[in-house]
């Protein structure tokens, strides 16, 4: 039976014959005369810069762009032009000949157990009963999620198993064409490995055809076999760049992809080194952490009784100084985040505490927890791994005269920051619609606007393009040699690296009974 | 939160029966009970409530868990009740204004189990019924859409994830100076900015989430369903004792004189 199924998919291929699409209220077209084809079984590694339409073409592929309407024609005043066919036909009239999974683990999941989730592809084509359920074990042994009970809650899953569900999901629908929308972007080491080698095991398996956007080349490269690189439409270039073999793409347009931000295998941008570099131990003592228990969750509230959380870790250690960098790292899970965040004054300890010396609380007192918020920014910054989460105006230039309104001063520190972030262009642009890394500069330039002494970063690095991710390095050696204590939380060795300073590594969190 | 939403581990004997018999007999009940106003037809019903506990895998401590709101608001509203209605009969308390006597307390202890006896059967109904099962029973028996049915069947899925989100969002603000403490008027305003976040962040996730599901062929005419949803003989003890508890609780009501038609009063 299982070889039946197997040869049951038939690998897709895609044309695209001086293809566009411009989205309903744009000026530009995202996507401009795009030639293309992808011959059936192909895995094909799609690059190039933000604003180059790559996931606009991946979209379009599996069918979902754009809103339509009853009749099938589409809403609003989204503008298509040339062809871009699957197998020879529209891709919105071929339900599940193509299944993509997109970024955020979150939204990949649809039900909230893990059978029914990867039954629901099935459902909707309308596979019989007992094919489905077939199809589902299948699909689950193949992604590696089969030691899972059907009726195992979705919500308990890990961000890498989360994308292996959705993959076992897309498989259910047994597809010809596989899109993969940054599928790794979110995950820590050890889960883009666990679904970059799923994906390389159901391919081998059914022969599909695979399309890709990621950034970090190295982990696709020896799995496809081809990269595409766009580049944004303009005028009259073509809308492919560059098409061929892995290695010839790479070593023909090695200096042009590094230099648009693209993670090329073996490239680690250069970054500013620190002036000097203070041995551990020195430099004013600014905040200590003494036999911390941490935990995301408040107290629980039974009834009348006050139930407090149960620690993800607990006997934490750590100091900041100033002028120290200080890196805490673990794997997924181990309570990294939790634990910054209770240092930088935003949870509370569960047990033991977090303790301001004299030269950061300045007469604010010792528990950074209880300091009246603009108190906290001016001692403490932190920098969420979600810039949006941390807007509250509408304007670029609000945003970062936000902290120094409320402190009543620092006004004049908001230009220099403008300029040394490159956010000077933007400041009358809605923060919401900038580019995800022009969002990270803002994010951090907002929580330095208030001088804080000591700067916290949750995963400062995290989806972001090599370009970037120098700028924020090199910033960040500055803001070291200028006296700040940096606290980041990071998966990135290079990253870690870069900065120098004190490691904090963080073993797995024990799992918590329910 | 989320954990609370799901059943994983009851496997209790009305955790099998299908959702949309025990809604039936959960309506019989309650519409009986919303009827009149007096103790005894109260008193039945809920005696036959305590009973069922086991059959739907609840104990007195999940009991409190879930449904301590709705159980205070019950004890709440039986007591003003009791000092605040007309008096009849011996006065019990005096405490100036407010008294209590025979006749009050009578309404109010009446008030009072009939509030608990209408609660429980929705928090049985909640303890035993998982929300997907529901959504099968409601697309495949009760033939609502399905589009409508697993459209919000998905949507609850992201309230949990909303509420720690809450969270993120208000230690995001607090982090650029946003207070959450600080007078009445100040934590109001934060409210409604970080209200004003989450909401951006919900669309922005139901957007990813719809096209995921049309991603995986949601929307089309034709479908099927992995889960069937069934009616067994269980379902009919179901309907049937839900028929009973009703029935007896209004004969017992009947029997005693004591049946009190909320609309025509005393």
């Amino acid at each position: 039976m299982a070889m039946a199924q197997a040869t049951a998919v038939r690998p897709a291929a895609v044309t695209a014959r001086g293809w566009g699409w411009r989205h309903a209220g744009r000026a530009k077209p995202a996507v401009r005369a795009l030639d293309l084809d992808i011959s059936p079984g192909e895995r094909v590694l799609l690059l190039g810069p933000s604003g180059a339409g790559k996931s606009t073409l991946l979209h379009a592929l599996a069918g979902v762009l754009g809103d339509i309407n009853d009749d099938g024609g589409e809403a609003g005043d989204a503008d298509e032009s040339g062809s871009l066919l699957v197998d020879g036909a529209v891709p919105r009239t071929q339900r599940g000949r193509a299944g993509l999974m997109q970024q955020d683990p979150e939204t990949q999941v649809v039900l909230s157990r893990v059978g029914d989730d990867a039954a629901f592809g099935a459902e909707n084509l309308a596979v019989p009963r007992e094919e489905i359920w077939a199809r589902v074990h299948e699909a689950l042994a193949d992604v590696g999620l089969s030691h899972l009970p059907l009726d195992h809650p979705t919500s308990a899953l890990s961000g890498g198993q989360k994308q292996r569900l959705a993959l076992a999901g897309i498989l259910a629908m047994r597809p010809g064409l596989i899109l993969l929308d940054e599928p790794t972007a979110n995950l820590d080491p050890a889960g883009v490995l666990e679904v970059r080698d799923a994906v390389a095991r159901c391919l081998n398996k059914t022969g599909a055809t695979l399309v890709v956007v990621e950034h970090r080349v190295s982990v696709w490269k020896d799995l496809v076999d081809r990269i595409v690189v766009l580049q944004p439409g303009s005028g009259t270039d073509p809308a492919v760049l560059l098409d061929g073999p892995p290695d010839q793409v790479l070593t023909e347009a090695r200096a042009m992809l590094a230099a648009a931000g693209v993670w090329v295998p073996g490239y680690v941008p250069a970054t500013r080194a620190r002036a000097v570099v203070p041995s551990p131990g020195t430099g004013n003592l600014l905040l200590a952490a003494e036999q911390l228990g941490v935990s995301r969750e408040r107290s629980r509230r039974k009834g009348f009784r006050k139930i407090p959380p149960a620690p993800v870790q607990e006997g934490l250690a750590a100091q900041v100084r100033a002028g120290q960098a200080l890196t805490v790292t673990g794997p997924n899970g181990a309570g990294k985040s939790t634990f910054a965040l209770t240092l930088a004054g935003l949870l509370e300890p569960v047990s033991g505490k977090v303790s301001a010396t004299l030269d950061l609380s300045r007469g604010a007192g010792i528990d950074p927890y209880r300091w009246k918020a603009d108190q906290l920014i001016s001692r403490v910054g932190t920098v969420f791994q979600e810039p949006e989460h941390q807007f509250v105006t509408g304007k670029v230039l609000d945003e970062l005269l936000f902290g120094p309104r409320h402190l009543g001063h620092g006004e004049d520190r908001v230009d220099e920051l403008l300029e040394r972030l490159r956010l000077t262009h933007l400041v009358d642009a809605n923060p919401y619609t900038l580019s995800g890394g022009e969002k990270r500069r803002l994010s951090v330039a907002t929580v330095l606007a208030a001088s804080p002494q000591v700067l916290v970063l949750d995963e400062p690095t995290f989806g972001q393009d090599a370009n970037t991710w120098a700028e924020l390095a090199s910033f960040l050696s500055e803001l070291l040699d200028a006296g700040t204590a940096v606290v980041s939380v990071t998966h990135d060795a290079e990253f870690t690296e870069a900065l120098g300073g004190t490691e904090l590594r963080m073993a797995a969190a024990e799992a918590v009974a329910p | 939160m989320r954990r609370q939403l799901t059943l994983a581990g009851n496997h209790a004997l009305l955790a099998r029966a299908n959702p949309l018999s025990k809604f039936a007999a959960v309506l019989l009940i309650t519409a009986v009970l919303a009827l009149s106003i007096d103790w005894v037809s109260a008193s039945v019903a809920l005696v036959f409530e305590f009973l069922l506990f086991p059959l739907a895998g609840l104990t007195l401590s999940l009991l409190w868990q879930r449904g301590w709101p709705l159980i205070i608001a019950a004890a709440v509203g039986g007591w003003s009740t009791s000092i605040l209605a007309p008096d009849s009969g011996r006065i019990l308390l005096d405490a100036g204004i407010w008294t209590m006597s025979e006749g009050s307390l009578q309404l109010g202890v009446g008030f009072m189990l009939r509030g608990f006896a209408i609660a429980l059967p929705a928090v049985l109904l909640m303890s035993c019924t998982d929300p997907t099962d529901l959504a099968d029973a409601l697309a495949q028996k009760a033939r609502l859409p399905h589009r409508f049915v697993l459209g919000t069947l998905a949507a609850m899925r992201l309230v949990g994830l909303m509420a720690e989100e809450w969270q993120t969002i208000g230690m995001a603000r607090r982090a650029r100076g946003v207070g959450s403490r600080g007078s009445l008027g100040q934590r109001v305003k934060a409210t409604l900015g970080q209200s004003f976040g989450l909401l951006v962040q919900a669309v922005r996730r139901a957007s990813r989430l719809a096209v995921t599901m049309e991603a995986r062929g949601f929307g089309g005419g034709q479908r099927t369903w992995a889960r069937e949803s069934t009616f067994s003989t269980l379902d009919l003890g179901v309907v049937a004792g839900g028929v009973l508890v009703a029935g007896l609780a209004l004969f017992a009501a009947l029997a005693a004189g004591t049946w009190n038609m909320v609309w025509l009063g005393n």
